[in-house]
């Protein structure tokens, strides 16, 4: 106990202890145990693409017993967004002086013609933000219009709402929102829902879950549910994660579990919600992979309207349209792995991406590409 | 997208932005989104925003159960 008082001084050596193999033997141990008991192959979907790299980046999915299987969601914003956005995103900056503010992930997706934004950062009408507070500063700095290009799910929304709001406050009229957001549970039910589905268990995003808390996943419990484990990001949380999962399993329980207490509240942050919900207001949105989905999307309310991208450049509606022969829309849903995908490792490869599994660092196909194996 | 990670607030100023720091790693980030943000709470950091205090009597209580699980096994 004092031993870890003193170790817990700094969260540093937090994440150390979680990463302690030493600790993650008994966890090992307990999974494999878990599993024996359970006759049949359990599918574990995380949803969450910072869970598909930590699981892989840590070698955990090489672990598991041979009947648990990982398999990768939809929980890249860069992937389940239509190609046909970044063609949108591609004629603003042709046909307008507008500048283009973007996370660096979306540069390298290419539009349906096989352009991508990167193309145009010479001119200085393309510019990558790490955090949406720098919005501000680049619509100050700019003349003409600024557009943001608005990907992310519930961890990444209430940061472009307060930054929205920070513009609003700062008077800067000259700030667009391009909105893709994402909500998770609807992708969620969308996949239960699924007729020919073979999942018997997810993974919850820890840090989607920091925002919304845990209600927003009880409908996991109702008939025709699954478990539902919410876990962190160190490898002592995954396996903690996927013990719990598998132990539902075995009992035939279906619960929603909170496995990552020390950053997840029950009631998630009513705050950094408020926030959200004061800019934003929930709309049917169109997934990569799943079409469209019924109110998981994000859209500014109210006047705010007035700062909607889409609808001051009169921005034609998205549509999904695949490149010739990707497998990205099977891959986003858990029913191909990539390296079934035709294109995988020849034609398709990070450093030359086709489809946006293999642009985003938390693609399915680029952690596969990187570490090596099929993740079905 | 949706990596974060934990900080500790070294000082809050006036405009709601704080110095965190983790190791030799020192940020500005803004505490619009969380509840009575303190000198020496732990954060979680994401995209330049806190998105939530980090608990650490939880994080302890768990590590106690993975210490328990290695002596008994």
């Amino acid at each position: 106990m004092s031993d870890f008082g003193h170790r817990l001084s700094t969260s540093m050596s937090l994440k150390h202890i979680l990463q302690d193999r030493r600790l993650a033997e008994p966890l090992l141990q307990e999974i494999e145990k878990t599993a024996a008991e359970i006759s049949r192959t359990v599918r574990i979907m995380e949803v969450c693409g910072t869970h598909t790299v930590a699981i892989r980046g840590s070698g955990i999915h090489s672990l598991l017993p041979e009947n648990v299987l990982m398999i990768s969601g939809p929980g890249c914003p860069v992937c389940v967004t239509p190609t046909s956005y970044i063609d949108n995103a591609l004629q603003l900056l042709e046909t307008s002086d507008t500048t283009v503010a973007s996370f660096g992930d979306m540069l390298k997706v290419p539009g349906s013609d096989g352009r991508n934004l990167a193309g145009y950062m010479g001119g200085g009408r393309v510019r990558i933000v790490y955090s949406p507070a720098e919005l501000l500063s680049i619509a100050e700095g700019t003349s003409g219009s600024v557009v943001f290009l608005a990907i992310g799910f519930e961890t990444t929304i209430p940061t472009v709402a307060a930054a929205f709001l920070q513009a609003r406050r700062a008077g800067l009229s000259n700030l667009y929102l391009y909105t893709a957001f994402k909500t998770i549970p609807p992708a969620l039910r969308a996949l239960l829902s699924s007729p020919d589905r073979q999942l018997d268990g997810f993974l919850l995003p820890g840090h989607v879950s920091v925002i919304i808390g845990v209600q927003p996943y009880r409908f996991l419990e109702e008939p025709g549910g699954v478990p539902g484990v919410i876990a962190g990001f160190e490898p002592l949380d995954l396996l903690q994660g996927i013990l719990a999962v598998l132990r539902q399993t075995g009992r035939g329980e279906q619960r929603v579990e909170n496995t990552y207490t020390r950053a997840v509240r029950t009631q998630g942050n009513p705050k950094a919600r408020e926030i959200m919900n004061q800019v934003f207001e929930p709309a049917d949105a169109l997934w990569r992979g799943f079409g469209e989905i019924q109110a998981s999307g994000l859209v500014l309310k109210g006047d705010y309207r007035e700062a909607d991208a889409a609808l001051h450049f009169s921005l034609p509606p998205l549509y999904n349209l695949e490149p010739p022969g990707c497998a990205c829309a099977q891959v986003l849903q858990g029913r191909l792995p990539p390296t079934e995908c035709p294109l995988f490792g020849s034609s398709c490869t990070p450093e030359a991406p086709i489809g946006p599994c293999m642009v985003s660092s938390e693609g399915t196909c680029a952690a596969s590409f990187r570490y090596g194996e099929a993740v079905l | 997208m949706c990596l974060a990670v934990p900080m500790k607030i070294v000082k809050i100023d006036s405009a709601g932005k704080a110095l965190v720091k983790q190791d030799d790693l020192e940020t500005e980030v803004d505490l619009t989104l969380i509840e009575d943000p303190k000198v020496g709470d732990y954060v979680i950091i994401h995209a330049g925003y806190a998105i939530d205090l980090l608990d650490l009597e939880e994080a302890l209580e768990r590590l106690k159960l993975f210490r328990a699980m290695e002596e008994s096994g």
